[in-house]
Protein backbone atom coordinates (compact mmCIF):
# COMPACT_ATOMS: atom_id res chain seq x y z
CA UNK A 1 0.00 0.00 0.00
CA UNK A 2 1.22 3.59 -0.94
CA UNK A 3 2.10 6.02 1.71
CA UNK A 4 1.37 8.95 -0.31
CA UNK A 5 -2.32 9.97 -1.31
CA UNK A 6 -3.68 11.56 -5.12
CA UNK A 7 -6.82 13.39 -5.75
CA UNK A 8 -8.64 16.23 -7.21
CA UNK A 9 -9.59 19.38 -5.92
CA UNK A 10 -12.14 22.00 -7.87
CA UNK A 11 -11.28 25.35 -6.22
CA UNK A 12 -12.35 28.73 -7.77
CA UNK A 13 -14.06 26.69 -10.19
CA UNK A 14 -10.45 24.96 -11.18
CA UNK A 15 -9.57 21.61 -10.87
CA UNK A 16 -6.53 20.86 -9.67
CA UNK A 17 -4.05 17.53 -8.99
CA UNK A 18 -2.77 16.98 -5.85
CA UNK A 19 -0.44 14.10 -6.30
CA UNK A 20 2.35 12.42 -3.69
CA UNK A 21 -0.49 14.04 -0.63
CA UNK A 22 -0.03 12.63 2.45
CA UNK A 23 -3.43 11.49 4.17
CA UNK A 24 -3.29 13.51 7.14
CA UNK A 25 -2.84 16.94 5.12
CA UNK A 26 -5.27 19.29 6.21
CA UNK A 27 -6.79 21.46 2.99
CA UNK A 28 -5.40 24.94 4.25
CA UNK A 29 -2.11 23.20 3.84
CA UNK A 30 -2.96 21.31 0.58
CA UNK A 31 -4.26 25.11 -0.66
CA UNK A 32 -0.86 26.78 0.54
CA UNK A 33 2.30 24.33 0.38
CA UNK A 34 0.57 22.20 -2.92
CA UNK A 35 -1.60 24.60 -4.64
CA UNK A 36 0.28 28.30 -4.63
CA UNK A 37 -2.62 29.48 -2.66
CA UNK A 38 -1.33 31.46 0.24
CA UNK A 39 -4.25 34.07 0.97
CA UNK A 40 -5.71 31.82 3.52
CA UNK A 41 -3.55 32.31 6.54
CA UNK A 42 -2.38 29.85 9.15
CA UNK A 43 -2.33 30.36 12.48
CA UNK A 44 -4.38 28.00 15.18
CA UNK A 45 -4.08 25.14 12.97
CA UNK A 46 -7.46 24.36 15.83
CA UNK A 47 -10.04 26.04 14.46
CA UNK A 48 -10.19 28.82 16.94
CA UNK A 49 -8.59 32.07 14.97
CA UNK A 50 -11.12 31.19 11.50
CA UNK A 51 -8.09 33.17 9.50
CA UNK A 52 -8.07 29.66 7.49
CA UNK A 53 -11.81 30.43 6.62
CA UNK A 54 -12.96 29.44 3.53
CA UNK A 55 -16.34 28.29 2.00
CA UNK A 56 -17.05 24.30 1.21
CA UNK A 57 -20.46 24.09 -0.94
CA UNK A 58 -20.90 27.49 -0.48
CA UNK A 59 -20.86 26.81 3.59
CA UNK A 60 -18.27 29.00 5.83
CA UNK A 61 -15.73 26.35 7.35
CA UNK A 62 -12.65 26.34 8.46
CA UNK A 63 -9.73 24.81 6.01
CA UNK A 64 -7.31 23.65 8.87
CA UNK A 65 -10.19 21.02 9.62
CA UNK A 66 -10.70 19.44 6.42
CA UNK A 67 -9.24 16.76 5.13
CA UNK A 68 -7.94 17.30 1.57
CA UNK A 69 -8.56 13.86 0.38
CA UNK A 70 -11.86 13.76 1.29
CA UNK A 71 -13.44 16.79 -0.70
CA UNK A 72 -12.52 15.40 -3.99
CA UNK A 73 -15.70 16.63 -5.84
CA UNK A 74 -16.58 19.51 -3.07
CA UNK A 75 -17.01 23.04 -4.30
CA UNK A 76 -13.87 25.19 -2.38
CA UNK A 77 -13.66 28.90 -2.72
CA UNK A 78 -11.09 30.41 -1.01
CA UNK A 79 -10.30 34.56 -0.71
CA UNK A 80 -8.22 34.45 -4.27
CA UNK A 81 -11.51 34.12 -5.85
CA UNK A 82 -13.24 37.43 -4.37
CA UNK A 83 -11.40 39.45 -6.80
CA UNK A 84 -10.23 37.46 -9.51
CA UNK A 85 -8.96 40.28 -11.79
CA UNK A 86 -7.18 42.45 -9.10
CA UNK A 87 -9.80 44.32 -8.33
CA UNK A 88 -11.08 45.15 -4.71
CA UNK A 89 -14.21 43.60 -3.51
CA UNK A 90 -17.14 45.62 -2.11
CA UNK A 91 -16.24 44.63 1.47
CA UNK A 92 -12.39 44.54 0.85
CA UNK A 93 -12.85 48.07 0.27
CA UNK A 94 -15.40 48.99 2.92
CA UNK A 95 -12.31 47.34 5.20
CA UNK A 96 -9.76 50.07 3.83
CA UNK A 97 -12.24 52.70 4.48
CA UNK A 98 -13.18 51.78 7.69
CA UNK A 99 -9.68 51.00 8.98
CA UNK A 100 -10.34 47.54 9.73
CA UNK A 101 -6.74 46.69 8.72
CA UNK A 102 -3.99 46.57 10.44
CA UNK A 103 -1.71 43.80 10.64
CA UNK A 104 -3.72 42.34 8.11
CA UNK A 105 -2.84 38.72 8.77
CA UNK A 106 -6.52 37.99 9.93
CA UNK A 107 -8.11 40.01 6.75
CA UNK A 108 -8.33 37.06 4.42
CA UNK A 109 -10.51 34.76 6.80
CA UNK A 110 -12.47 38.11 8.26
CA UNK A 111 -13.11 38.83 4.45
CA UNK A 112 -14.61 35.44 3.25
CA UNK A 113 -16.48 35.64 6.36
CA UNK A 114 -18.34 38.86 6.20
CA UNK A 115 -18.71 37.83 2.30
CA UNK A 116 -20.71 35.07 3.61
CA UNK A 117 -22.51 36.65 5.74
CA UNK A 118 -23.76 39.59 3.66
CA UNK A 119 -24.66 37.08 0.81
CA UNK A 120 -27.44 35.62 3.02
CA UNK A 121 -28.42 38.62 4.63
CA UNK A 122 -27.77 42.34 4.39
CA UNK A 123 -30.30 42.89 7.80
CA UNK A 124 -27.83 41.62 10.35
CA UNK A 125 -28.04 43.93 13.31
CA UNK A 126 -24.76 44.62 15.22
CA UNK A 127 -25.24 41.62 17.53
CA UNK A 128 -26.05 39.51 14.29
CA UNK A 129 -22.41 41.03 12.71
CA UNK A 130 -20.87 40.04 16.30
CA UNK A 131 -21.95 36.52 16.78
CA UNK A 132 -21.20 35.76 12.57
CA UNK A 133 -17.72 36.76 13.23
CA UNK A 134 -17.32 35.71 16.77
CA UNK A 135 -15.11 32.82 14.80
CA UNK A 136 -12.62 35.33 13.58
CA UNK A 137 -10.10 36.57 15.78
CA UNK A 138 -8.38 39.89 15.53
CA UNK A 139 -5.51 41.05 18.03
CA UNK A 140 -5.36 44.67 16.34
CA UNK A 141 -8.06 46.16 15.78
CA UNK A 142 -10.39 45.82 18.73
CA UNK A 143 -13.26 44.82 15.98
CA UNK A 144 -14.81 48.65 16.16
CA UNK A 145 -13.35 49.28 12.78
CA UNK A 146 -14.22 45.96 11.42
CA UNK A 147 -18.24 46.13 12.74
CA UNK A 148 -18.12 49.18 11.24
CA UNK A 149 -16.69 47.86 7.81
CA UNK A 150 -19.38 45.18 7.78
CA UNK A 151 -21.80 47.67 8.34
CA UNK A 152 -20.52 49.92 5.57
CA UNK A 153 -20.39 47.18 3.04
CA UNK A 154 -24.01 46.37 3.85
CA UNK A 155 -24.88 49.61 3.79
CA UNK A 156 -23.77 49.70 0.63
CA UNK A 157 -24.54 46.52 -0.85
CA UNK A 158 -28.52 47.96 0.17
CA UNK A 159 -28.02 51.27 -2.07
CA UNK A 160 -27.08 49.10 -5.16
CA UNK A 161 -30.18 46.95 -4.37
CA UNK A 162 -32.13 49.92 -3.96
CA UNK A 163 -30.78 51.93 -6.89
CA UNK A 164 -29.64 55.15 -4.70
CA UNK A 165 -26.17 55.13 -4.84
CA UNK A 166 -25.49 58.54 -3.42
CA UNK A 167 -26.27 56.52 0.16
CA UNK A 168 -22.99 55.12 -0.17
CA UNK B 1 -2.59 4.97 3.30
CA UNK B 2 -5.93 5.09 2.10
CA UNK B 3 -9.24 7.29 2.00
CA UNK B 4 -12.30 5.66 1.67
CA UNK B 5 -15.79 7.88 0.82
CA UNK B 6 -18.85 5.43 0.98
CA UNK B 7 -21.84 7.30 -0.16
CA UNK B 8 -24.23 4.86 1.43
CA UNK B 9 -24.76 3.70 5.15
CA UNK B 10 -24.66 0.47 3.53
CA UNK B 11 -21.29 1.37 1.78
CA UNK B 12 -19.67 2.57 5.08
CA UNK B 13 -20.98 -0.26 6.65
CA UNK B 14 -18.95 -2.60 4.69
CA UNK B 15 -16.10 0.14 4.78
CA UNK B 16 -16.11 -0.12 8.59
CA UNK B 17 -16.28 -3.88 8.68
CA UNK B 18 -13.48 -4.41 6.54
CA UNK B 19 -11.06 -1.74 8.19
CA UNK B 20 -12.41 -2.00 11.75
CA UNK B 21 -8.69 0.33 12.52
CA UNK B 22 -9.59 2.93 10.12
CA UNK B 23 -10.47 6.55 11.66
CA UNK B 24 -14.32 7.68 11.10
CA UNK B 25 -14.45 11.09 9.98
CA UNK B 26 -17.48 13.17 10.08
CA UNK B 27 -16.87 17.12 10.21
CA UNK B 28 -13.52 16.80 11.25
CA UNK B 29 -13.72 19.39 14.08
CA UNK B 30 -12.02 17.18 16.85
CA UNK B 31 -10.02 14.67 14.93
CA UNK B 32 -8.55 17.37 12.70
CA UNK B 33 -7.15 19.26 16.16
CA UNK B 34 -5.59 16.13 16.75
CA UNK B 35 -4.46 15.21 13.36
CA UNK B 36 -2.39 18.88 12.82
CA UNK B 37 -1.01 18.58 16.29
CA UNK B 38 0.98 15.35 15.87
CA UNK B 39 -1.05 13.38 17.76
CA UNK B 40 -2.45 11.45 15.82
CA UNK B 41 -1.23 10.13 12.05
CA UNK B 42 -4.05 8.46 10.16
CA UNK B 43 -3.27 5.80 7.87
CA UNK B 44 -6.73 4.87 6.98
CA UNK B 45 -9.71 6.81 7.43
CA UNK B 46 -13.39 7.10 6.52
CA UNK B 47 -15.14 9.99 6.06
CA UNK B 48 -18.71 9.86 6.26
CA UNK B 49 -19.49 13.29 4.85
CA UNK B 50 -20.31 11.80 1.18
CA UNK B 51 -23.40 9.89 3.25
CA UNK B 52 -26.43 11.78 2.22
CA UNK B 53 -28.74 9.80 4.73
CA UNK B 54 -26.60 10.65 7.30
CA UNK B 55 -27.89 14.39 6.45
CA UNK B 56 -31.59 14.14 6.86
CA UNK B 57 -34.01 13.83 9.75
CA UNK B 58 -37.43 12.60 9.42
CA UNK B 59 -40.45 12.19 12.04
CA UNK B 60 -42.28 8.52 12.14
CA UNK B 61 -44.74 7.40 15.40
CA UNK B 62 -43.86 10.35 17.19
CA UNK B 63 -40.11 9.63 17.29
CA UNK B 64 -37.63 12.08 15.78
CA UNK B 65 -34.77 10.92 14.00
CA UNK B 66 -31.67 12.86 13.72
CA UNK B 67 -29.19 11.79 10.81
CA UNK B 68 -25.71 11.52 12.76
CA UNK B 69 -24.30 14.05 9.62
CA UNK B 70 -26.88 16.86 10.87
CA UNK B 71 -24.76 19.74 11.69
CA UNK B 72 -24.97 22.19 14.85
CA UNK B 73 -25.95 24.94 12.18
CA UNK B 74 -28.92 23.02 10.95
CA UNK B 75 -29.64 22.23 14.67
CA UNK B 76 -29.49 25.71 15.69
CA UNK B 77 -32.23 26.98 13.51
CA UNK B 78 -35.57 25.71 11.98
CA UNK B 79 -37.84 23.14 12.50
CA UNK B 80 -35.73 21.13 14.51
CA UNK B 81 -35.10 24.22 16.55
CA UNK B 82 -38.53 24.49 17.02
CA UNK B 83 -38.79 20.71 18.18
CA UNK B 84 -36.24 20.70 20.46
CA UNK B 85 -34.96 24.15 21.95
CA UNK B 86 -32.76 23.32 24.21
CA UNK B 87 -30.80 21.55 21.75
CA UNK B 88 -30.79 24.15 19.46
CA UNK B 89 -29.87 26.53 22.12
CA UNK B 90 -26.91 24.40 22.76
CA UNK B 91 -26.29 23.72 19.14
CA UNK B 92 -25.58 27.50 19.01
CA UNK B 93 -23.05 27.88 21.68
CA UNK B 94 -20.78 25.45 19.76
CA UNK B 95 -17.92 26.75 18.53
CA UNK B 96 -18.39 29.90 15.81
CA UNK B 97 -20.26 29.66 12.58
CA UNK B 98 -17.79 28.20 10.83
CA UNK B 99 -17.69 25.16 13.67
CA UNK B 100 -21.18 24.95 13.31
CA UNK B 101 -21.07 24.72 9.79
CA UNK B 102 -18.95 21.82 10.01
CA UNK B 103 -19.32 20.12 13.43
CA UNK B 104 -22.19 17.18 13.42
CA UNK B 105 -23.90 15.59 16.01
CA UNK B 106 -23.07 12.18 15.86
CA UNK B 107 -19.65 13.15 15.84
CA UNK B 108 -20.40 15.33 19.53
CA UNK B 109 -21.57 11.66 20.24
CA UNK B 110 -18.96 9.54 18.73
CA UNK B 111 -16.61 11.90 20.33
CA UNK B 112 -18.37 11.81 23.85
CA UNK B 113 -16.42 14.05 25.67
CA UNK B 114 -17.45 15.47 29.04
CA UNK B 115 -17.38 19.09 27.97
CA UNK B 116 -19.56 18.02 24.54
CA UNK B 117 -22.58 20.65 24.04
CA UNK B 118 -24.91 18.62 22.89
CA UNK B 119 -24.87 15.69 25.62
CA UNK B 120 -26.23 17.06 28.60
CA UNK B 121 -29.61 17.76 26.29
CA UNK B 122 -29.45 14.37 24.93
CA UNK B 123 -29.32 13.17 28.32
CA UNK B 124 -32.35 15.20 29.47
CA UNK B 125 -34.18 14.04 25.94
CA UNK B 126 -33.53 10.34 27.23
CA UNK B 127 -32.27 10.21 23.11
CA UNK B 128 -31.94 6.93 21.98
CA UNK B 129 -28.28 6.12 19.72
CA UNK B 130 -28.95 4.09 16.82
CA UNK B 131 -25.98 2.10 15.72
CA UNK B 132 -25.31 0.40 12.53
CA UNK B 133 -23.28 -2.30 11.23
CA UNK B 134 -23.27 -5.52 8.71
CA UNK B 135 -24.74 -7.51 11.18
CA UNK B 136 -27.74 -5.36 11.99
CA UNK B 137 -29.48 -1.99 13.82
CA UNK B 138 -29.70 -0.99 17.79
CA UNK B 139 -30.49 1.35 19.55
CA UNK B 140 -28.69 2.30 22.86
CA UNK B 141 -30.19 5.15 25.45
CA UNK B 142 -27.83 8.04 25.61
CA UNK B 143 -27.36 6.86 29.26
CA UNK B 144 -26.00 3.54 28.90
CA UNK B 145 -24.01 4.34 25.22
CA UNK B 146 -21.93 7.05 27.26
CA UNK B 147 -19.28 5.20 29.32
CA UNK B 148 -16.67 7.32 30.10
CA UNK B 149 -14.53 10.43 29.30
CA UNK B 150 -14.57 10.10 25.59
CA UNK B 151 -15.52 6.38 25.75
CA UNK B 152 -18.52 5.10 24.37
CA UNK B 153 -20.73 1.54 23.63
CA UNK B 154 -19.78 1.89 19.73
CA UNK B 155 -18.48 -1.69 18.55
CA UNK B 156 -15.43 -1.12 16.16
CA UNK B 157 -17.21 -2.57 13.51
CA UNK B 158 -20.58 -0.15 14.29
CA UNK B 159 -21.44 3.08 13.01
CA UNK B 160 -23.58 5.91 14.45
CA UNK B 161 -26.29 6.63 12.30
CA UNK B 162 -28.64 8.61 14.29
CA UNK B 163 -30.36 9.70 17.27
CA UNK B 164 -33.50 9.46 18.04
CA UNK B 165 -36.01 11.48 20.13
CA UNK B 166 -39.60 11.86 21.48
CA UNK B 167 -40.96 15.56 21.28
CA UNK B 168 -41.96 16.78 24.71
CA UNK B 169 -44.58 19.86 25.17
CA UNK B 170 -43.15 22.43 27.80
CA UNK B 171 -40.36 25.04 28.65
CA UNK B 172 -36.45 23.83 27.71
CA UNK B 173 -33.51 25.39 28.74
CA UNK B 174 -30.00 25.18 28.06
CA UNK B 175 -27.45 27.05 30.09
CA UNK B 176 -23.25 27.08 29.13
CA UNK B 177 -20.79 29.03 31.53
CA UNK B 178 -17.27 28.96 28.72
CA UNK B 179 -14.62 31.96 29.28
CA UNK B 180 -16.50 33.65 26.31
CA UNK B 181 -20.23 32.86 24.60
CA UNK B 182 -18.29 31.92 21.30
CA UNK B 183 -15.17 29.11 20.78
CA UNK B 184 -15.39 28.11 24.53
CA UNK B 185 -15.16 25.11 25.66
CA UNK B 186 -17.84 24.22 28.21
CA UNK B 187 -16.86 25.00 32.23
CA UNK B 188 -20.70 23.44 33.17
CA UNK B 189 -23.72 23.33 31.48
CA UNK B 190 -27.44 22.04 32.25
CA UNK B 191 -30.13 21.44 30.14
CA UNK B 192 -33.65 21.17 31.85
CA UNK B 193 -36.41 19.67 29.98
CA UNK B 194 -40.05 20.45 31.60
CA UNK B 195 -42.53 17.79 29.85
CA UNK B 196 -46.30 18.72 30.58
CA UNK B 197 -47.93 15.64 29.67
CA UNK B 198 -45.56 13.43 32.05
CA UNK B 199 -45.43 16.36 34.42
CA UNK B 200 -41.89 15.70 34.94
CA UNK B 201 -38.60 17.05 34.81
CA UNK B 202 -35.71 16.40 33.47
CA UNK B 203 -32.14 17.13 34.17
CA UNK B 204 -28.55 16.92 31.98
CA UNK B 205 -25.60 18.01 33.29
CA UNK B 206 -22.60 18.94 31.02
CA UNK B 207 -18.61 18.90 32.22
CA UNK B 208 -19.42 18.22 35.76
CA UNK B 209 -18.84 14.10 35.41
CA UNK B 210 -17.42 11.84 33.47
CA UNK B 211 -20.74 11.62 31.19
CA UNK B 212 -23.56 13.54 31.11
CA UNK B 213 -25.35 13.26 34.34
CA UNK B 214 -29.11 13.29 35.60
CA UNK B 215 -29.78 14.14 38.72
CA UNK B 216 -33.00 12.58 40.16
CA UNK B 217 -33.56 14.48 43.27
CA UNK B 218 -33.38 18.12 41.68
CA UNK B 219 -35.76 16.47 38.98
CA UNK B 220 -38.51 15.13 41.27
CA UNK B 221 -37.78 18.34 43.35
CA UNK B 222 -38.85 20.57 40.76
CA UNK B 223 -41.31 18.69 39.31
CA UNK B 224 -43.69 18.57 42.74
CA UNK B 225 -42.96 22.51 42.99
CA UNK B 226 -44.30 23.25 39.54
CA UNK B 227 -47.64 23.65 39.02
CA UNK B 228 -48.76 22.32 35.84
CA UNK B 229 -52.38 22.97 35.07
CA UNK B 230 -51.37 27.32 35.36
CA UNK B 231 -47.31 26.87 34.63
CA UNK B 232 -47.21 30.00 37.35
CA UNK B 233 -44.21 31.40 38.59
CA UNK B 234 -42.22 29.66 41.02
CA UNK B 235 -40.93 31.30 43.97
CA UNK B 236 -37.43 32.10 43.96
CA UNK B 237 -36.32 30.06 47.09
CA UNK B 238 -37.75 27.12 44.82
CA UNK B 239 -35.16 28.24 42.06
CA UNK B 240 -32.43 28.15 44.49
CA UNK B 241 -33.46 25.13 46.19
CA UNK B 242 -33.22 23.65 42.61
CA UNK B 243 -29.97 24.97 41.78
CA UNK B 244 -28.21 23.49 45.21
CA UNK B 245 -29.87 20.18 44.61
CA UNK B 246 -27.96 20.19 40.83
CA UNK B 247 -24.65 21.07 42.29
CA UNK B 248 -24.66 18.67 45.25
CA UNK B 249 -25.93 16.34 42.37
CA UNK B 250 -22.77 17.09 40.11
CA UNK B 251 -19.47 15.05 40.45
CA UNK B 252 -16.78 17.67 38.69
CA UNK B 253 -13.27 17.61 38.44
CA UNK B 254 -10.13 20.15 39.28
CA UNK B 255 -8.37 20.76 35.42
CA UNK B 256 -6.81 23.28 33.64
CA UNK B 257 -10.02 24.96 32.66
CA UNK B 258 -11.95 24.92 35.73
CA UNK B 259 -11.52 24.33 39.91
CA UNK B 260 -13.51 21.26 41.19
CA UNK B 261 -15.01 24.25 43.59
CA UNK B 262 -16.13 26.84 41.09
CA UNK B 263 -17.42 23.98 38.47
CA UNK B 264 -19.69 22.50 41.12
CA UNK B 265 -20.84 26.32 42.21
CA UNK B 266 -21.30 27.30 38.72
CA UNK B 267 -23.53 24.65 38.02
CA UNK B 268 -26.11 25.25 40.64
CA UNK B 269 -26.00 28.66 39.16
CA UNK B 270 -26.82 27.54 35.83
CA UNK B 271 -29.34 25.36 36.78
CA UNK B 272 -31.16 28.18 39.34
CA UNK B 273 -30.84 30.67 36.23
CA UNK B 274 -32.58 27.78 33.86
CA UNK B 275 -35.59 26.90 35.76
CA UNK B 276 -35.87 30.83 36.49
CA UNK B 277 -36.04 31.14 32.62
CA UNK B 278 -38.63 28.41 32.06
CA UNK B 279 -40.99 29.74 35.59
CA UNK B 280 -40.11 32.55 35.76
Amino acid sequence: MSDLVSYRLTVNGTERSVTDGVLSESLLFVLRERLGLAGSKNACEQGECGSCSILLDGELVCSCLVMAATVEGRTITTIESLSPDGALSDVQQAFIDAGAVQCGFCTPGLIVTVHELLDRSLEADEFDIREALAGNLCRCTGYGRILKAVQLAATGRKALLEGSPDVV
Amino acid sequence: MTVLLPQTIAEACAAVASHPNALLLSGGTDLMVEVNSGRRRPQKVIALIGIDELRNWSSEDGDITIGAGVTFARLATGELASLFPALAMAARTVGSSQIRNAATIGGNIGTSSPAGDSLPVLAALEARIVLQSSAGVREVPIADFCVGPKRTDRHPDELITALRIRPTDGPQEFCKLGTRQAMAISIASVAVIADRAKRNVRVGLGAVGPVPLRTREAEAFAAENIDWATGQALDPQIHARFGSLVAEASHPIDDHRSSLAYRRHAVGVLATRALRRMFP
